[in-house]
């Protein structure tokens, strides 16, 4: 076993995970707050990379070259872009549907899945689309007998990602807004008597979810340059992954469940066997299922009647 | 304050303001993917696209504000209120089962092969199998309230049992019809026994990453099941006899044993008779399950799972009979299948499969064994009459889902169930 080959597959995978969580994020607060998986989100990942490409080509056009400049512009704009597509989809497809049956919301989360897949599909064609490399040019290091890589982009993903969640953890520990929502997740109907407009924060859970998710989709375009309208259903699951692994509604077990997701997926596909690494993925659902439900970070689940 | 507001402004002016946040909402939110078509690493511009579509959901917009203050609307709408369309109907004691209905339909099934084209039959075959799907998902989703997004799973270990069996030990139609129907509840088991403890959603993802795991397996384990190439399927046989032209493994073939002229359809007439016939007797099953102890556990189990458990009810044990009757429904629609199709492969068994037995569920109505029959035939013949729209087939599914889950979350037809009476003999006493 090489050691600048494992290094490499490190590197790969971290670059992979810090992706696997930030799009867990999503999962996490969404379940966290109404306790449901709302499997359009993997959707709304593969939105925001439709997002960034189509932005990133419109600034080709009118002429912006700074890659700073492009990065940021296409950040936010995507970012805002997505983060109103995640409001849309809470307030048309499951907020009429509380107090409704068990199975309605989830019902309602695959056809908003469905429909986003067919929409793109539809406008954008079936093939896969590509942008060009925005940041070439890579760290070289010399590990044991050979060099690993470090792409420039795996950094920028690594530090956009850590500060997303840096951000983040400050948001949902340390302000107001943060402590509405905690109290949304503790109790609803407690939170709600105490006058916080646990509506409003459930759409901004949502929001910040498709937010998260948008960061995540301009990083990986920008890395693999390569994107389909289909990526969406297997991103998703492998982030959703991640989220119980960490610990389903425990905002760091996100980051921490995505990185160790990532790692393992990128040493898998490096030292056994690429066509069965998403199996893998998988299968690493079902056994942390099995195994530990509760995750890594998470607390077990206690019904309350 | 907020209500003081709405009810001083004029209706139309109201309709007119939502209907112009809509627009401008649908706009940004549509716009960007409808409007800038990637070409390569350039784009072309379509901004009529992103203008028609906002303009269409603002018109719904307006129409739907606009019949929302005037009283009649206010009712028709509020018919289709997700809060108050979710309960079950409770038929009166002793009240026939839309008898008339389930009769014509029985009638219809029979004549169809008297009917029928070669075309028309293999469309009436694979819309039996869905019936047969839908009714297996059915047991999971609409009566024991479990989201399945890996159904397709069980329809290819069906499937594939037939066409490996066939090659590797020998087994045929018959003996697969017997055989599979066991193996895809084993799996069912195994799958979701330990998932079964958790809150129901996790079955759901579970289930969606099997379904993916068997798809890429096919795929990839191309030693056993021929990879993305398929497989062949065995043609079926009555008591040992073939159908062919000629008999390939030996013997006489039927229509020169019967003294009849030869004809191509015979093999899929009599897959037809056969799979009709299992299609009624899962029918019949699925009606006797209901109100037996262990069809209304499931309901019940449904409705209010705490309560449930607090009644000593064992909760695993009965959604685990649910999910492996279900996956043995999905074994026997796969047999089926892999037998009319003569083949078996990868492609066969996506995703969308799942979906579109999901939608015959949900749009049948999660429980209604009439609907979900009804909703198969319509959902196997529409794509067929429909194939220049092939391309929004997944949009309008996805379209129904949420639709159906917002106005009528019990299915078109709302499910029915006899309330519970005592036995005619003991009335009598």
């Amino acid at each position: 076993m090489d050691l600048h080959i494992a290094a490499q597959q490190i590197a790969n995978g971290c670059a992979l995970g810090a992706i696997y969580g930030l799009i867990a994020v999503g999962y996490t607060m969404v379940y966290g707050v109404i306790r449901m998986i709302n499997f359009a989100h993997g959707e709304v990942y593969m939105v925001s990379a439709y997002m960034s490409a189509i932005v990133l080509s419109v600034l080709t056009v009118l002429g912006v070259t700074s890659p700073v400049l492009v990065l940021l512009l296409v950040l936010f704009v995507t970012c805002a872009i997505t983060g109103l597509f995640g409001w849309v989809i809470e307030r048309v497809a499951y907020r009429p549907l509380r107090g409704s049956t068990n199975l309605a919301p989830l019902i309602s989360a695959i056809g908003v899945s469905l429909m986003l897949q067919s929409y793109v599909q539809i406008s954008q064609g079936a093939r896969d689309q590509g942008v060009p490399n925005l940041l070439a040019g890579s760290v070289q290091m010399n590990i044991g007998s050979g060099t690993a890589q470090f792409t420039y982009m795996q950094l920028v993903i690594l530090l956009v990602a850590l500060s997303a969640m840096a951000v983040l953890t400050y948001v949902i520990g340390y302000t107001r807004l943060g402590r509405q929502c905690r109290a949304t997740q503790q109790n609803r109907r407690m939170a709600s008597a105490l006058g916080v407009n646990t509506d409003r924060i459930i759409s901004l859970v949502f929001v910040i979810g498709a937010i998260t998710a948008a960061v995540g989709g301009v990083l990986v375009t920008l890395n693999y340059g390569s994107f389909n309208f289909y990526m969406g259903f297997v991103v998703g699951v492998k982030a959703f992954t991640a989220a119980v692994l960490g610990g389903i509604g425990s905002l760091p077990g996100a980051i921490v469940g995505g990185l160790i997701l990532g790692l393992a997926e990128a040493l898998f596909a490096g030292y056994v066997s690429t066509d069965y690494k998403d199996v893998f993925a998988f299968v690493a659902l079902i056994c942390v299922l099995y195994f530990k439900p509760s995750g890594l970070l998470g607390r077990p689940e206690i019904q309350k009647v | 304050m907020i209500m003081s507001i709405q009810v001083d402004r004029a209706p139309i002016v109201r309709a007119t303001l939502d209907a112009l946040t809509v627009f401008v909402l649908a706009l940004i939110v549509l716009g960007p993917i409808s409007g800038v078509v990637l070409d390569g690493f350039g784009f072309q511009g379509h901004p009529l696209r992103p203008l028609a579509l906002a303009l269409v959901v603002a018109a719904g917009r307006f129409l739907m504000t606009a019949a929302l203050s005037t009283g009649a609307g206010a009712f028709f709408v509020g018919r289709f209120n997700a809060a108050t369309a979710s309960s079950v109907k409770i038929m009166a004691p002793q009240r026939a089962l839309r008898t008339p209905w389930v009769l014509a339909l029985v009638a219809l099934g029979a004549l169809v092969p008297f009917l029928a084209d070669k075309y028309w039959l293999s469309v009436a075959t694979l819309a039996l199998i869905y019936v047969l799907l839908g009714l297996g998902l059915n047991i999971v989703v609409g009566l024991a309230g479990l989201l399945d997004l890996g159904f397709v799973a069980f329809y290819a270990v069906g499937a594939y049992f037939l066409a490996i069996g066939a090659e590797h030990f020998g087994i045929g139609f018959w003996s697969a019809l017997a055989l599979a129907p066991l193996l895809a509840a084993i799996c069912g088991a195994v799958l979701a026994f330990p998932v079964l403890r958790m809150h129901g959603d996790y079955l759901a993802i579970v289930t969606l990453g099997f379904g993916e795991i068997i798809r890429l397996v096919l795929i990839n384990a191309v030693d056993v099941t021929g990879g993305p190439n398929g497989l062949p399927a065995p043609e079926p046989t009555l008591l040992g006899i073939e159908f062919g032209r000629v008999a390939k493994q030996g013997g006489v073939p039927l229509h020169e044993l019967l003294g009849l002229g030869y004809s191509p359809n015979g093999k899929y007439l009599f897959l037809y008779g056969v799979l009709f016939c299992v299609v009624l007797a899962a029918v019949h099953v699925v009606t006797r399950l209901r109100v037996m102890p262990l069809g209304r556990t499931w309901e019940a189990l449904r409705e209010d799972e705490i309560a449930c458990r607090s009644l000593g009810i064992n909760h695993v044990m009965v959604k685990l009979s649910a999910f492996m009757l279900s996956a043995s429904f999905g074994g026997l629609a796969g047999v089926f299948f892999a037998t009319q199709q003569g083949f078996v492969s990868p492609t066969s068994f996506t995703f969308l499969e799942s979906v579109l037995v999901l939608s015959i569920v949900v749009l049948g109505g999660l429980g209604s064994t009439v609907g979900v029959v009804l909703a198969a035939i319509v959902l196997t013949l529409l794509p067929e009459l429909l194939r220049d729209f092939a391309e929004f087939r997944t949009l309008v599914f996805g379209a129904l889902m949420v639709v159906m889950m917002l106005w009528r979350p019990r299915g078109l037809i709302r499910p029915a169930r006899p309330a519970f009476s005592p036995s005619r003999t003991e009335v009598a006493k």
